[in-house]
């Protein structure tokens, strides 16, 4: 290998890093190129996929919660999946998660991570973060320091110990607290706020952990109708800078926020494309209506 | 608890100080009676005064100050990380036996039968020291294993208890046989620990005799001066990042993976840290009581110092102490006034808190000093 060879690399390496931790853009700011090399913890979406499913199989009991799943994200977009309930939804992301095992295929984050090597907190690291169909937050920590835990930051023990906010952080941290509109309760303890403000706050959480693709069960679940009318703003503001996966059985919210839709049946993909498309599909239309 | 809220510029809550003021100053009264008032009292006060300390009293309460060091060890794991451990009894007597081994190596040729060799060893026609004794006639050792004895057991079953998931009621199951079963292998007699007599007839600490006041009152300092620092200990681990890592592992251990933690060394980290404040505690409590055998393995011992926790009241760090105090305190006077009734009472009182005192007697107290206070 000669010496321009090697400095090329070093550079190319160099700029992946600085793209990495500036997050800058969804390829880090760089053309597909042939054999680049791998950085480790690297999302490499010049592909055009940020998540990657192809023929998933789960069974539990033997019973089929998967069968042959295939499901691809964009970077940046926001997709919403519907599906009757028992679809397989959750369990989806559970695969992606970590929390479940997948029997066959392959789940890839970006071009080249496999998922399936990892464990849950090693694919919160990574950069995907979930929102649990009911609100799960800490119900004993007060809502500053739900949001300070769930802030991107070393996760050790010897680290946490000596932890402290940095101005930066404080910033962040404020910056979020205003967009979930919980300024005014940060002392409060979590397990006293409402239903609909635990979801705000579960979202909060996601955004302290600034993921790139975030997975959102159910979000709107129990909120009134301004809250979720807020959420959808939320939605539309996150959308282009980071990935989203929403499941919602609430049709107008997702009218409101969805481009593309797909719809999940018995473990499966059934229809893709926009809301009024799937709804006058005549298979959706089945399912959702009975056979 | 009474960590002050200051607010910075940013609207947002300031890290507050380790303890507030009146914190500090409780610390500081405990720890001119542990220093300065109970020596005084004991040693200076002439015995047919009303206020002197007797020595059965010194006695007692240094033993308690040692229960309460578990039931604080206890506090971490189960209060704020939710495992409920029945097995802090093992790691209690391991920092116990590993204190006696030391203790009877200093017994010297003194014992029954005048030999270097310990006299369950004679008896059982040993001739020399097992290789377990190896560091036993040196108290710098001593020390070092006194932490690292219970500090790997605990590492190395911890390691694996946490690492296969296993979580509430199993947990408290296999840690309870655990310690049963460490009991069955200390009552043999071939595993070279004395058997069911364990060891006891010490003589001396560090070349001074054992059975003077003045040395009964150095351990009972000593003592004091360990719970303060392990409160300390326990309030700084309790008040960082890391103690509230733990509470959200207690609370919602799934979120806490998603939020990207792993549990496992923050669990393991906490239980090893548990286990050795328990073993400090069992090194402290035998030249105090002067005999240590298998029975502190015993599975109501473990019971008993989660039952302290509960008592006081569990996440509180100061109610766990508090409980050793007055469980302890009614068992010492109710063993003598009414041998038969103490279980009772222990079972009734377990019953109580758990049905209608969930934060126990600190948190009893908080709540009525609230309604009192009305809005302060």
């Amino acid at each position: 290998m000669t010496p321009e060879l090697m400095e090329q690399g070093a550079q190319r390496y160099e700029r992946a890093q600085e793209a990495l931790v500036q997050g800058k853009t969804a390829s880090g700011g760089r053309a597909a190129a042939f054999s680049r090399p791998l950085v480790r913890g690297e999302v490499d979406t010049t592909h055009g996929r940020i998540l990657y499913l192809e023929d998933v199989q789960v069974s539990f009991d033997g019973f089929k919660a998967i069968n042959g799943l295939n499901l691809d994200i964009a970077p940046g977009e926001l997709r919403c999946i519907i599906g009757p309930n028992g679809a397989g939804k959750t369990t989806m992301m559970d695969i992606i998660t970590g929390k479940t095992r997948p029997d066959s295929g392959s789940v890839f984050f970006g071009s080249t991570i496999d998922l399936l090597r990892y464990k849950e907190p090693e694919i919160a690291a990574l950069g995907i973060g979930r929102k649990f169909q009911k609100p799960t937050v800490f119900e004993e920590l007060t809502v500053f320091e739900n949001l300070e835990l769930a802030l991107a930051t070393h996760k050790g023990v010897w680290p946490s110990m000596k932890f402290g906010l940095n101005g930066e952080q404080k910033d962040r941290l404020s910056e979020v607290l205003q967009t979930i509109h919980l300024k005014d309760s940060v002392r409060r303890r979590s397990g006293d706020l409402s239903h609909g403000q635990k979801q705000w706050l579960e979202i909060g959480m996601l955004l302290m952990q600034e993921p790139k693709l975030l997975l959102l069960d159910e979000p709107v679940a129990g909120m009134t109708d301004e809250e979720t009318a807020r959420t959808a703003e939320l939605f539309l503001t996150l959308k282009g800078k980071h990935s989203l996966m929403v499941v919602e059985h609430d049709m107008s919210f997702i009218r409101a926020i969805s481009e593309k839709v797909t719809v999940l049946c018995d473990g499966a993909v059934l229809a893709e494309g926009t809301l009024d498309q799937v709804q006058a599909d005549e298979r959706v239309i089945e399912v959702y209506l009975g056979r | 608890m009474t960590t002050q809220v200051l607010t910075s510029a940013a609207g947002l809550p300031a890290k507050g100080p380790l303890l507030a003021r009146s914190g500090w100053g409780a610390i500081l009264v405990a720890l001119l009676v542990v220093c300065a008032l109970a020596p005084a009292l004991n040693l200076l006060v002439p015995e047919s005064s009303i206020f002197h300390l007797s020595d059965y009293m010194v006695g007692l309460l240094g033993k308690i100050m040692c229960y309460a060091i578990c039931a604080l060890a206890m506090d971490l794991i189960w209060g704020y990380t939710g495992i409920l451990s029945l097995g802090h009894g093992l790691f209690f007597a391991l920092g116990g036996y590993v204190m006696g081994m030391y203790l009877m190596r200093q017994i010297g040729r003194e014992g029954s039968y005048q030999s270097d060799l310990p006299d369950f060893m004679v008896f059982l026609d040993w001739k020399e020291l097992p290789w377990t004794w190896a560091l036993s006639d040196s108290f710098a050792a001593t020390l070092l294993l006194v932490l690292l004895v219970p500090g790997l057991v605990a590492f190395v079953f911890g390691y694996f208890a946490f690492r296969s998931r296993i979580k509430g009621v199993y947990f408290s199951i296999i840690t309870q046989a655990l310690t049963f079963a460490a009991m069955l292998l200390f009552f043999r007699n071939e595993t070279g620990f004395g058997g069911n007599n364990g060891f006891t007839d010490f003589k001396r600490l560090l070349g001074l005799p054992l059975a003077t006041q003045e040395m009964r009152m150095t351990l009972f300092v000593l003592t004091g001066l360990t719970l303060l620092g392990c409160y300390l200990f326990a309030r700084w681990l309790v008040s960082s990042k890391f103690g509230r890592v733990l509470q959200a592992i207690r609370d919602a251990e799934s979120r806490v993976m998603f939020c990207g933690y792993d549990p496992l060394p923050y669990k393991l980290t906490i239980w090893v840290i548990s286990a050795v404040m328990c073993g400090v505690a069992g090194a402290l409590y035998v030249p105090q009581v002067g005999i240590i055998n298998p029975g502190e393995m015993s599975a109501a011992n473990s019971i008993e110092i989660a039952v302290w926790a509960a008592v006081g009241g569990r996440a509180s760090l100061i109610g766990p102490i508090v409980g050793a105090f007055i469980v302890n305190g009614a068992k010492s006077w109710l063993t003598v006034t009414f041998p038969e009734f103490w279980l009772y009472c222990l079972g009734a009182l377990f019953i109580v808190v758990t049905l209608y005192l969930p934060q126990g007697v600190v948190g009893l107290v908080q709540k009525l000093r609230i309604k009192k206070g009305g809005q302060a």
